[in-house]
């Protein structure tokens, strides 16, 4: 299947990536020749294979509910590209 | 004294520890021949002044408890470093500096060793060649204009080219063992599980996996032992012994059975690459192993199963990369149109063309069709080399299927970009140990890898091989220094 232009500007919606229409024309290309090549997989049956979802055979280690870190606001809040005080500042989103 | 850099690790650790050299000795000397490296453009951060203060107290408290004792070493910088400008690659993350250390990183300094500075590599570790960093191209040591592989392609230049002792790289589809073949050095990818992920960039959480290159394979044993084990933070990380690999290590590989799979003669492969795969197994029988023909029949299958999996894990792991919390933010009028434009300018183009594909395979409507067919084909790759091991202890194959390329030669192709890593992919899928280990070179004189792969936690029998190889191949590192 080819990725049209309508596919990639409705994924990179999705994706929340902006793209101008050179950009797009140039994805529609690269995105379909991807996907013709992993449409290899459909020669292979598959009806009868549960597909594998960890590759990790144990099951997860269960650990006590404890606090063992916390109070780093200022950790998380150091890289924010604009904060106000204790909070993170974003365009406004309530009219 | 001699150039301390051309000492392998274990002769930097044993020369330390009797006092033939200082640390500062050895800082001063990878220092100075990285500073004297732009041309390779493998560093994004330097913390030489910051090194050459650590090794000056180590000196002069001569700590020897740890493996890598007063040892300066630069990381790829997908391995968060605290304090220290930790950027993937990316224009998203140029400006972010972690308030944490990588558990991997953290082993390091534990064992002794200290930070030299961050090496660059593929945007998001997205890459074959290290040409898509935000950070510009690196240049293999083995030629000017010659791609060193990706996507752990500064560490992979840096090491061959002596900047630094030994380093650590990440490897999702080959991000290690491709590199290391392309610049005559070891490469070992660990089961996944046995380094803990926490505090590495993620790029596909199922495949990701940190390990070590270096010039040797004694160095790699060294290394591996110093960065395994379990990681309570790391959920995906297991609670089992990490083997003493370093004293555990022979060439001593009498009667070990090795798997010869038929399927990893591909087309158009280079004769040289065959002739050096013979080669491969006429050292190993020489070792005393036994070869064994085997199949892996869903081989061919590995790389567009990879092409889906690994693109859908990043479509969701990026999504943190919206400007709000860390990175790079642009303008937008609204919130959605400053996430848009924000990812618009922050990433590069494989990185936008993984995610958009990793959208759309798990998109409504083309689940079923894709990921979980996927899943499915993982699932077969997985039971070909379960059904393998049952027969033999290793497997044996070549690293990649070319030498190292010319920059831009396969860059306006993704496709066939992602053909590099047609032998190293279908380890990562089955969560395997696997190391590329230089044997020979090309008509060109460029280096060649061969690939061992393991049994799941079975990376001591894997090293003693790349051992057996390594004493018979005889490999030398023929570099001319030209980029000073």
């Amino acid at each position: 299947m080819s990725i049209d232009k309508n596919t990639v500007k409705h994924i990179s919606k999705l994706a929340r990536i902006s793209l101008d229409d050179e950009k797009i024309d140039s994805l529609s290309k690269d995105l379909s020749s991807i996907i013709k090549f992993i449409e290899k997989l459909n020669e292979l049956k598959t009806d009868e294979t549960k597909p594998l979802t960890s590759i990790i055979n144990s099951s997860l280690k269960l650990r006590k509910d404890e606090i063992k870190d916390g109070k780093i606001r200022d950790q998380i809040l150091k890289n924010s590209p604009e904060k106000n005080d204790e909070f993170f500042v974003v365009p406004k989103v309530i009219e | 004294m001699s150039n301390l850099s051309n000492f392998s690790l274990t002769d930097l650790v044993k020369g330390i520890k009797k006092k033939d050299f200082t640390s500062l000795e050895i800082t001063k000397t990878f220092v100075n021949n990285s500073e004297n490296s732009t041309k390779l453009n493998t560093y994004i951060t330097k913390c030489f002044d910051e090194a050459i203060i650590y090794a000056k107290n180590f000196d002069k408290k001569k700590d020897y408890k740890g493996l890598l004792p007063g040892i300066p070493i630069a990381v790829k910088d997908l391995f968060c470093t605290k304090n220290v400008k930790t950027t993937a690659g990316s224009k998203i993350l140029h400006n972010f500096i972690p308030t944490y250390e990588s558990t991997v990183t953290k082993k390091l300094w534990s064992e002794g060793a200290f930070l030299l500075g961050k090496l660059n590599c593929d945007e998001f570790a997205m890459g074959s060649s290290n040409e898509t960093s935000f950070f510009g191209n690196v240049t293999n040591p083995f030629g000017d204009k010659l791609v060193p592989g990706g996507s752990s392609g500064g560490s992979a230049s840096a090491l061959a080219s002596s900047l630094t002792p030994v380093t650590v790289g990440t490897d999702t589809g080959g991000s290690i063992r491709q590199p290391a073949s392309f610049t005559g050095t070891v490469g070992l990818k660990p089961t996944y599980g046995r380094c803990s992920r926490w505090g590495i960039v993620a790029f596909a959480s199922s495949l990701d996996q940190a390990g070590p290159m270096t010039k040797t394979v004694e160095d790699c044993a060294l290394l591996l032992q110093a960065i395994a084990g379990y990681d309570p933070k790391d959920s995906t990380s297991v609670d089992i012994k990490v083997d003493n690999y370093n004293s555990n290590l022979t060439d001593k590989v009498k009667d070990l059975k090795i798997g010869i799979p038929k399927e990893y003669r591909v087309e158009n492969m280079p004769s040289e690459i065959d002739e050096l795969w013979k080669k491969g197994m006429d050292y190993l029988k020489d070792a005393g192993a036994i070869i064994k023909n085997i199949s892996l029949p869903h081989t061919m299958y590995a790389l567009p199963a990879y092409y889906i999996v690994a693109p859908a894990e990043a479509s969701s792991n990026l999504a943190r990369y919206d400007g709000v919390k860390y990175g790079h933010r642009s303008k937008g009028s609204n919130l959605i149109e400053m996430y848009e434009n924000t990812r618009s300018e922050g990433f590069g183009d494989e990185v936008k063309r993984r995610i958009l594909i990793g959208t759309y395979v798990l998109s409504s409507g083309y689940y079923d069709a894709y990921y979980l067919k996927a899943q499915k084909v993982r699932q077969l790759i997985k039971n070909d080399f379960d059904k393998a091991f049952k027969d033999v202890d290793a497997i044996l194959t070549p690293s990649t299927p070319s030498a190292a390329f010319k920059m831009g030669d396969k860059k306006d192709d993704p496709v066939s970009m992602y053909l590099n890593d047609v032998f190293t992919v279908p380890v990562n899928l089955a969560g395997l140990p696997a190391i590329s280990v230089p044997s020979g070179y090309d008509k060109n004189k460029l280096p060649l890898g061969l690939q061992l792969i393991g049994k799941p936690f079975d990376e001591q029998t894997i090293l003693n091989l790349s051992l057996a190889i390594q004493k018979r191949a005889n490999f030398k590192r023929n570099i001319k220094v030209w980029w000073k």
